[in-house]
């Protein structure tokens, strides 16, 4: 789902995988033992991938450790591995396989440990003073000068989510923006995924942007 | 926070976006570029502009970059 409407970026070419890369291709869209053979090994690696990108993220979910944690990566590669192989025609040989299939590991990964860190329940829905207060706070405190301008824009940024949002749009804004609640954790809430609820955010972005502009609150500098 | 970093944090920043999914389809491509020394914001403007706005796919990117750089996987 592109969030759009220009396709400014260089069309995806089809280039000749390497030899390793076209090996891995073969053995998958091959039967039999061949196949299973394959899949064993890719899940073997994209296992090693979760684990590396967990281990990274380690000091973000401190609370997710042990066998708990291995769960959530053999989860991972189990779900990276179904989407490889559902989306093998995708893969155009513009990088080595191995690097495309990593992609996917870390994907399921960072959304698993997320929405697992996530065990609070719910999601702020509505955009009260508290949350105002704080963005306010935020923006008065780092740059002498910039509380007055900040103040406004808030003021009419609230208005603006109002009057310009639909439902939806206003109620993933003030979770993910707003609240900094993670988008993956917003899609997990919602029973979406993290591709669709961006473009909710997006569009939401843009009537924002829109409006404010048309007011005069967005400057060259903020505008950007 | 400035009033422009505030405007970044709650508006993103204005340009075409490619979106998570097609920045996911093109990651690996865009991270070995840029392993390589190439600048692949030019030829991917819009995936650039996707992880500058899209903190998730951002945090994807940079556990790719790391992953690549490590020989022991």
């Amino acid at each position: 789902m592109l969030v759009r409407e220009g396709t400014p970026d260089a069309p995806a070419r089809r280039r000749e995988p390497d030899v390793e890369s076209r090996t891995w291709i073969e053995e998958l869209r091959a039967t039999g033992v061949e196949r299973s053979g394959a899949l064993d090994r890719l899940h073997d690696l994209l296992l090693r991938a979760a684990r590396a990108e967990a281990h990274r993220r380690r000091h973000l979910y401190p609370e997710i450790a042990g066998v708990e944690l291995d769960d959530l990566c053999r989860q991972a590669a189990d779900d990276a591995v179904v989407a490889v192989t559902a989306k093998l025609d995708g893969y155009r040989g513009e990088s080595r396989f191995t690097t495309w299939a990593y992609a996917f590991a870390i994907f399921e990964i960072s959304v698993k440990l997320r929405r697992h860190a996530w065990r609070r329940g719910g999601i702020p829905t509505a955009d009260d003073d508290t949350t105002w207060d704080r963005l306010a706070e935020r923006a008065g405190t780092v740059e002498a000068g910039a509380g007055i301008e900040s103040a406004e824009l808030l003021g009419a940024l609230r208005r603006a989510i109002t009057e310009e949002l639909t439902a939806r749009q206003r109620q993933v804004f003030v979770a993910v923006a707003l609240n900094d609640i993670e988008i993956d954790v917003v899609a997990d809430q919602l029973s979406s995924t993290r591709g669709a609820i961006y473009k909710v955010l997006h569009d939401a972005r843009m009537k924002l942007r829109r409006r404010l502009e048309r007011e005069g609150h967005l400057t060259q500098k903020g505008a950007r | 926070m400035s009033d422009s970093d505030l405007t970044t944090h709650l508006l993103g920043t204005a340009g075409e976006d490619a979106g998570c999914e097609e920045t996911l389809s093109r990651l690996a491509e865009y991270v070995e570029g840029e392993l390589s020394g190439r600048e692949m914001a030019e030829p991917f403007p819009a995936v650039a502009q996707h992880l500058r706005n899209c903190p998730a796919c951002a945090e994807d990117y940079r556990g790719l970059v790391e992953l690549l750089r490590r020989r022991d996987i």
